[in-house]
């Protein structure tokens, strides 16, 4: 031991890097050591849609309504993974002890909550192109993407509107016990119905739809249909480059309010004790 | 230019305000004016049952907690001001902690958290490698976490905390739960640790005595959130020399007999325990000539006597001395302090 020399450590912008890349190691390899998991988080959120996909060629829906609902399940992914991989997470970090090593070492709570969205949105995206190529196949759905680089700016503002919305729950929910749970239970189904995820969101009632706009997915799976349907143009609620704007505004106003949140939740916690499970 | 103190504590309390509707449940004095200062190149031991104010004090020192009162510095720090001053030079390990990822490999969680530290990968991967090999954990260096023992995991959880090289480790119940080997080796390990850094600061809470006396420079003895006492455990076991302690093995006592051996004129303190088909009691007298006056009780009230050994001090025997009673007594009568 004696010949171990006192090691060097990065600190500033270097340290903010090492901890983001090392805490969404976890999740990319965690993903790779899974993968008779990775067969559940694909077939059965498949089977669910099938159900969709059946109503709407009974009724005789237009074919492009089958295309929203693989679309919606894929991106469904993301929001289920934000809610239950990042909202959540800061509380299931503090149940199995690790929150307090993350508060007690010399790195950025939120360069944690950063590595947590990355890795996130690196194993919930291969989740989602199973989802979407599996889905298509089997349905028969034909995309025709009009302009690839305006789908994935979509796709990437969508993905930082979605987990800075995360990153912000996640900080709010840092003070609660079991109600983070419940309160992320509850904020899992409205959703469905709310953002459009398998139907066209101009069958809402602006105010509904407007209201809808706070949950990125809502614009997002707008967008995209828009992009990449036949019928997505017409049956689309705003348009894309409007609905990009919104993204772009809700991704800063999330982060931002993430950051704010997480240094005054901190703060709150170790006045009232919050940041460890019991007292000894 | 003086050299600061590893740690030091000025009248720190803590009082924890139950959550939930008021009036349903008192506040509770976990810290209760601690003072304590403990020098650079110390492995200082606090030493207490279990709900004494052992972690919480830990918390307030690793920045996880504000104290209601007082103050607290960390290698020259206020912990309450200066955090991100403290975090860098600190690390802790817990008894009994899962933290990392199941799904990751030993070196993968020794990897992650070393990165949290700004630590570069290559000087990380050979860090956690030596350490692995000197606590009997390079073998599996490779397996993932979720498969290693409860004893194997600790020892890695260990080895997190020594990884960074801090200037002050907070080892909080390090081998709580733990079979005897996997407690000697972490021991061990740490004994070695400060043998070869003895500019490093080891602060131990712990509630097995053997462990204090083996380890510790220092020790403080704390109950209901106060400092009873602090010295070096030598001396703390030597002010009871003065005062005979002795074994005995009876035939099973009730409680009304245990009641009147303790209050046998002289008798300092008496702690008992159940053996197989016996009671153990542990008796303090003020002096050796006290013993005949406990016989005749014993044999008024028709008690068997099977072994009697006269014994040294021990820093259990500090602690009834202090309290009265023994730490696992305190641990199940003692109601929390309520302000």
């Amino acid at each position: 031991m004696s010949n171990l020399p006192r090691p060097s450590k990065d600190t500033g912008w270097r340290l903010f890097v090492r901890t983001m890349v090392a805490r969404a190691y976890p999740r990319v390899i965690g993903q790779q050591r899974q993968r008779w998991w990775m067969f559940f988080e694909v077939t059965l959120p498949l089977v669910g849609l099938s159900a969709y996909v059946f109503v709407y060629r009974a009724i005789g829906a237009p074919a492009d309504f089958v295309g929203f609902v693989i679309l919606g399940g894929a991106m469904s992914a993301f929001w289920l993974n934000v809610l239950w991989a990042m909202a959540n997470q800061l509380y299931s970090e503090k149940q199995t002890g690790n929150l307090p090593l993350y508060i007690i070492a010399p790195n950025s709570l939120m360069a944690i909550l950063l590595g947590m969205a990355l890795g996130g949105m690196f194993a919930t995206a291969l989740r989602a192109a199973a989802i979407l190529l599996l889905g298509s196949w089997l349905f028969d759905v034909k995309f025709t993407i009009t302009d690839g680089w305006t789908l994935a700016g979509v796709f990437v503002l969508a993905l930082c509107a979605l987990y800075g919305m995360g990153m912000m729950c996640a900080s709010l929910f840092l003070l609660y016990g079991r109600e983070a749970w419940h309160l992320v239970h509850a904020a899992q189904e409205p959703v469905y119905l709310v953002s459009g995820l398998y139907f066209p969101i101009n069958t809402l009632p602006h105010v509904v739809a407007i209201a809808a706009s706070i949950i990125p997915l809502t614009l997002a799976l707008d967008a995209i249909r828009q992009l990449v349907l036949p019928s997505g143009a017409a049956d689309g609620w705003l348009p894309v480059r409007v609905e990009m704007g919104v993204l772009l505004l809700l991704a800063f106003v999330f982060t931002a309010a993430a950051r704010v949140l997480l240094t005054y939740m901190e703060r709150l916690a170790r006045r009232e004790g919050r940041l460890t499970e019991a007292h000894g | 230019m003086a050299q600061h103190l590893a740690i030091e504590t000025e009248r720190v309390g803590r009082i924890y305000k139950p959550r939930g509707r008021k009036g349903d449940r008192q506040p509770r004095v976990a810290l209760d004016q601690v003072t304590l200062s403990v020098r650079p190149g110390e492995i200082f031991g606090l030493l207490g049952p279990n709900g004494a104010g052992k972690t919480t004090l830990i918390k307030i020192l690793t920045t996880l907690l504000m104290p209601s009162s007082g103050t607290a510095r960390v290698a020259g720090f206020d912990v309450v001001h200066q955090a991100h001053e403290v975090r860098p030079r600190i690390n802790m390990v817990s008894g009994g902690e899962t933290s990392g990822y199941g799904l990751l490999t030993v070196r993968e969680n020794l990897w992650m958290f070393a990165q949290f530290y700004g630590m570069a990968n290559g000087v990380a991967n050979e860090r956690i490698r030596q350490l692995l090999d000197i606590v009997k954990l390079g073998d599996r260096i490779s397996t993932k976490a979720s498969e290693l023992s409860t004893g194997l995991r600790q020892k890695m959880n260990v080895v997190r905390g020594f990884l960074t090289d801090p200037d002050v480790l907070f080892l909080d119940e390090p081998t709580l739960g733990l079979d005897v080997g996997a407690a000697r080796d972490i021991r061990t390990f740490i004994h070695r640790w400060m043998r070869e850094h003895p500019e490093r600061t080891v602060l131990l809470t712990t509630h097995y005595m053997i462990e204090a006396d083996e380890l510790c420079d220092r020790v403080a003895i704390i109950n209901a959130g106060r400092v009873l006492t602090c010295d070096v455990p030598g001396r703390l076991k030597q002010g009871l020399r003065r005062h005979p302690i002795f074994t005995l093995e009876t035939t099973i006592l009730m409680e009304a007999e245990l009641a009147s051996l303790a209050s046998v004129p002289g008798v300092r303190s008496v702690t008992h325990r159940e053996g197989e088909g016996r009671t153990i009691l542990e008796l303090t007298l003020a002096e050796e000539q006290v013993l005949g006056a406990i016989f005749a009780e014993m044999q008024l009230r028709g008690i068997g006597l099977i072994t009697l050994t006269k014994r040294e001090p021990t820093l259990e025997d500090v602690f009834v001395d202090l309290v009265g009673r023994s730490m696992e007594d305190v641990e199940h009568v003692e109601p929390a302090a309520a302000v």
